[in-house]
């Protein structure tokens, strides 16, 4: 576990970064410093391997104070992830993922075949495991970034904006590849971002930070989103606060109405009907003014997002209901087939529900 | 051509003895500049003295310089420490600029990333800035050695060996035809030499031939 006790850092020149710093960050989680620049947080972060020391207060980790140990060999013990990646770019992608391995002792031998296998894991194809830092894209960069820090299997992972430098389309895969790697592996994540929807996607815990490096509020970021401590939390979580508290919260308790499905070929029947394939995935709507047309694939309607009811949330349930264009979102089950209808009102009676339950607790 | 044929053996003899004038003062340069190139680096104040004393000493003229040392080393005029200290004073005056210049070149995120890996900062220097630094202090070494190769002929009118020899003896007996194999002889050592630079600068950083460079950023 990483704690930080009353910890302050002023600058030379005065300028205070982070200002009396509590925290606890809980094992086997992502826990993401946010805030706008010069809140501190990435001071903060760079703390913890001592790649700036505190001016006052005490970090541990794992209940041992970092200022009694050795700088380099702490750091060899914890995983970190800059931004660009920061690759050696006079080293091949696999001596590079295999550094702190050599570092820490190991035979070159042992260490390339444990580069070979955090390749794998974080999804480079083999090929590329002799190629320089400079032939690769971004985002591979910061695959090969993230190999790197994983090679020794530190049981902490520091993350400094990762992401911020890759397009949005290849931001959001590796973000989604972070979470999988971290449901497989476990790792005490501690990730920086400015960004507060990253913040909000791979945060378990989110601690968002004021200007001044003051803790404004740390917590989960359901709670976040519905109850920001204050003002400034308020603004810099931004607008549609409220849709996208949706996203915390579970759709287990909303029912499913009927839905009318037809294959094409078939004969429909008047107003809205959703056409699946063979297998019950949906295709699109049809719409028949009188009845009795016949669907036609050439003829569709495109249907709107898809509320999977295997992991669903109430944002995505009430999103289905929006962008249908019949006003019945299409509820599927794990492997994508059509099993019913939800209704915009339902969701919101959903909602009211819980905040009953909450209100009651 | 037949003053060549006939002299085969001296030329040889003062080819190697021009060589082993030339050569070790490079290396020694080398090994001397790289700690003078990372301590110029420190601060500010120690860059501007380094660069500038360096600037001045390589303005010294080298047939002064080669008749200064002996009076400051308490050597013999024609010892070949002269040569050699001489040499080297101008091969460490060209290259500690460009180590300085190499090593503060090298994106202080990759420095970064390997202190926070863990490297030592020894380790680091020598794993990770060094290297990145070899394409720029390769490009230094190989005006260092040529122009060394070069000055090593200055020294033969103070009488010390090597090709400059066949100048001052052409010149002294009037054999044109050693003046001119002299001459020759200086240049393609100096393209055999600067050639071989270059291919072991590449031999050693494969990195940097590829396409992209160092990184896109």
């Amino acid at each position: 576990m990483i704690e930080f006790r009353g910890v302050t850092k002023r600058f030379p020149d005065g300028t205070v970064a982070v200002d009396d710093l509590d925290l606890q960050v809980r094992d086997g989680g992502i826990t993401v410093f946010v805030g706008p620049s010069g809140c501190g947080k990435t001071t903060s972060l760079r703390m913890v391997n001592r790649m700036i020391d505190p001016t006052s207060g005490t970090i541990l980790v794992n209940g041992t104070d970092v200022m009694k140990s050795d700088a380099a060999e702490l750091r060899r013990g914890i995983g970190y992830v800059i931004q660009q990646a920061g690759l050696f770019p006079h080293r091949t992608i696999l001596d590079n993922v295999a550094t702190v391995p050599l570092l820490l002792g190991w035979d070159r031998k042992k260490a390339r075949t444990r580069a070979a296998e955090l390749m794998e894991t974080v999804g480079l194809v083999p090929e590329m495991a002799g190629r320089y830092p400079g032939q690769l894209s971004g985002g591979q960069q910061q695959r090969v970034g993230v190999a790197r820090a994983l090679a020794a299997d530190p049981p902490v992972l520091l993350m400094d904006e990762p992401f911020s430098a890759v397009d949005p389309v290849v931001r959001e895969s590796l973000q989604d590849e972070l979470l999988k790697l971290q449901s497989e592996l476990g790792k005490t994540i501690v990730f920086v971002t400015h960004d507060i929807d990253e913040a909000v996607k791979l945060g378990d815990r989110v601690a968002v930070f004021r200007v001044g490096g003051k803790l404004a509020q740390y917590d989960e970021p359901g709670v976040l989103l519905s109850r920001p401590a204050d003002d400034f939390v308020d603004n810099f979580v931004g607008r549609d606060r409220g849709y996208r508290g949706l996203s915390f919260l579970s759709s287990e308790a909303l029912p499913l109405g009927e839905l009318r499905t037809a294959h094409c070929g078939e004969r429909a029947e008047e107003g809205w009907t959703l056409v699946v394939d063979p297998d019950d995935r949906p295709l699109g709507w049809h719409h028949d003014r009188a009845g009795g047309g016949t669907v036609d694939v050439e003829d569709l309607v495109p249907g709107g997002s898809l509320y999977d009811t295997a992991d669903g949330s109430l944002r995505s349930a009430l999103d289905a209901a929006l962008s249908s264009p019949s006003g019945q979102g299409v509820a599927v089950d794990g492997d994508g087939r059509a099993v019913g209808s939800v209704a915009a009102d339902d969701v919101l009676s959903a909602l009211a529900d819980v905040r009953r339950a909450e209100a009651a607790a | 051509m037949t003053w060549v044929l006939g002299n085969l053996p001296l030329i040889g003899s003062l080819t190697l003895e021009h060589l082993a004038f030339a050569l070790p003062p490079v290396v020694l340069g080398l090994v001397l500049a790289v700690p003078l190139g990372w301590l110029a680096n420190r601060t500010r104040v120690g860059r501007t003295v380094t660069i500038n004393v360096a600037g001045l000493l390589y303005t010294i003229p080298s047939l002064a310089l080669f008749v200064l040392i002996p009076p400051l080393l308490g050597t013999r005029i024609l010892d070949v420490a002269n040569v050699y200290v001489a040499l080297t004073v101008y091969t460490v005056a060209l290259l500690v600029r460009t180590v300085a210049d190499a090593l503060s070149a090298v994106p202080p995120i990759v420095v970064n990333s390997a202190t926070a890996m863990g490297y030592t900062p020894f380790r680091r220097f020598a794993a990770v800035e060094l290297q990145l630094s070899i394409p720029v202090v390769v490009a230094g070494l190989r005006v260092a050695a040529v122009s060394s190769i070069s000055l090593v002929t200055v020294g033969a009118v103070i009488g010390f060996g090597g090709l400059g020899k066949m100048f001052t003896d052409g010149f002294q007996r009037d054999i044109p035809a050693e003046i001119i194999t002299g001459i020759v002889l200086v240049l393609v050592l100096a393209v055999i030499v600067d050639g071989l630079l270059l291919f072991l600068g590449r031999v050693f950083t494969p990195w940097d031939r590829i396409g992209a460079g160092r990184g896109r950023r």
